[in-house]
């Protein structure tokens, strides 16, 4: 959980790297795959330290924007500009055949580090954010929660400044996503990233985000931008977030 | 059940005992025929384990290219399954006659014949990784190589134990089918001389022994692929 503490200094992190510009740009941007558009000119900035939700009906276009984000697809009209962004997919796609600390630690291998220093940079972070003592655990010892913490550390160990994290709660039933929530909003005050959180969850999306993006159905444009400006950590339960809850899901409609 | 059956078949049936030795006297020729046999078959095993060896590498190069290669797998993937069509009564004088009764025509034989059961699984393995873990891979910084390093190459592990396991089972037939192309040694020596001797017995023997050897192998491939390749018989939890 973030005390006001470490809230206060992610707000002033998350200003120091506004005032350098935006983490991540995006222009007027239309993808289509064959004759199926996607995306229609689609604008959105998402600020350094700033989460940004992205919400939208099913096929909507949301995993082609972090896609475009990412650098994986090009635009058929528009820009992107990301400052290194990395991907984190609904499924874990955790490797069956390395331990949890391994797969936490990929990008560091992937990078040139040798197995042992890679482990010895994962290793704190397993202690920080609640999985010590699972760091030689097979990914099919482990719940699909902890599955998917560990393909968050994952993702933050890549080193990048912008997280893209494409429904990472999608495949959990409803206590863990809770759950998860929760968890994801500590390691994020822990660990400030510049965030685009896409899910259809709108809850989900009120709870963790500085700002909501509402999508149209496909062809995704934005209808419209809903700021949280509410303390953390937040509650379902409470007024401000079940009224702006109301009001996204209103914008979906 | 299946000896016994086989016993009270030889004994009853009237069939001659140089078509269809009986279990007992297969026995007795592996006792007093025992030196003979060990000599035949570390010859045979030898081959059968060095063309193993020789199919694996050959195997697992031509997969990894073809792999890398789509206009390689349009080019030779063709020519893997035609060359599995050549009969081995055909090419096996042709080698005999270029490289004589030594050991290599044997192990260009078995290789021959084992490398296919191995490419393909290997291949349908390094393919089958999912296009959203290479996404990952690549917005995690993998390059090309590590893609094939990290993920793609132990994707393809059990598939090469699937391969090998198989392979292992023709290598014993292509085995014996070379010596008797030509050769003064070996269990497929030893068949060829035996059969005309009217030593069925000792033939019979000689099967029986080199089953066994392939009964081993594929164990321990088994075995090394419990190991190896863990992850491929625990289930997702």
């Amino acid at each position: 959980m973030a005390t006001q503490t470490e809230a206060a200094v992610q707000g002033l992190e998350g200003a120091l790297t506004h005032a350098r510009g935006p983490a991540v740009r995006v222009r007027g941007v239309t993808k289509a795959f064959g004759s199926v558009a996607a995306l229609t000119d689609v604008s959105l900035e998402v600020a350094g330290g700033e989460i940004v939700a992205v919400v939208g009906p099913s096929g909507c276009g949301k995993s082609t924007l972090l896609e475009l984000v990412c650098g994986l697809l090009a635009p058929d009209a528009g820009d992107v500009e990301a400052a290194g962004a990395v991907l984190m997919p609904q499924r874990d796609l955790l490797l069956p055949w390395l331990s949890a600390i391994d797969n936490a630690a990929l990008a560091l291998r992937l990078a040139g580090a040798s197995k042992a220093a890679a482990r010895d940079r994962a290793r704190p972070l397993f202690a920080a954010l609640g999985l010590e003592g699972f760091e030689h655990a097979r990914p099919d010892e482990l719940s699909g929660g902890m599955r998917q913490r560990v393909a968050f550390l994952r993702t933050l160990l890549a080193g990048k400044p912008v997280l893209c994290l494409d429904e990472p709660f999608g495949a959990l039933d409803a206590i863990t996503r809770a759950d998860m929530q929760a968890w994801l909003a500590g390691a994020l005050a822990r660990e400030p990233r510049t965030v685009l959180l896409v899910t259809h969850d709108v809850e989900e999306a009120v709870l963790l985000a500085d700002r909501v993006v509402v999508l149209s159905p496909r062809p995704g444009r934005v209808t419209q931008e809903i700021a949280v400006d509410l303390p953390r950590p937040r509650t379902a339960t409470e007024p401000a977030v079940a009224a702006l809850r109301a009001q996204a899901l209103k914008a979906l409609r | 059940m299946l000896l016994g059956g086989w016993q009270l078949y030889a004994q009853l049936s009237g069939v001659d005992d140089f078509l269809l030795p009986a279990p007992t006297d297969v026995g007795a020729a592996l006792v007093e025929d025992r030196a003979l046999l060990w000599d035949a078959f570390t010859v045979t095993a030898g081959e059968i384990a060095l063309g193993l060896l020789l199919a694996l590498g050959a195997a697992l190069a031509l997969a990894v290219a073809v792999h890398l290669s789509p206009t390689l797998r349009r080019a030779v993937y063709p020519l893997l399954v035609a060359s599995q069509t050549v009969p081995i009564p055909i090419i096996a004088p042709l080698l005999v006659v270029w490289f004589g009764f030594a050991l290599f025509p044997k192990l260009v034989i078995v290789a021959l014949v084992c490398f296919f059961p191995i490419v393909v699984p290997v291949l349908d393995g390094l393919a089958g990784v999912a296009p959203e873990q290479r996404k990952l891979l690549r917005t995690l910084g993998a390059t090309r190589w590590q893609v094939l390093r990290h993920v793609e190459a132990p994707s393809a592990l059990p598939g090469l134990f699937t391969g090998a396991k198989l392979a292992v089972a023709v290598a014993a037939i292509a085995a014996v089918l070379a010596e008797q192309a030509g050769s003064s040694e070996g269990i497929g020596h030893l068949i060829t001389q035996a059969i005309p001797q009217l030593e069925t017995a000792r033939a019979w023997a000689a099967v029986v022994v080199l089953s066994l050897f392939s009964v081993a192998l594929f164990a321990a491939l088994a075995l090394a692929e419990r190991r190896l390749a863990p992850w491929a018989h625990r289930h997702p939890s």
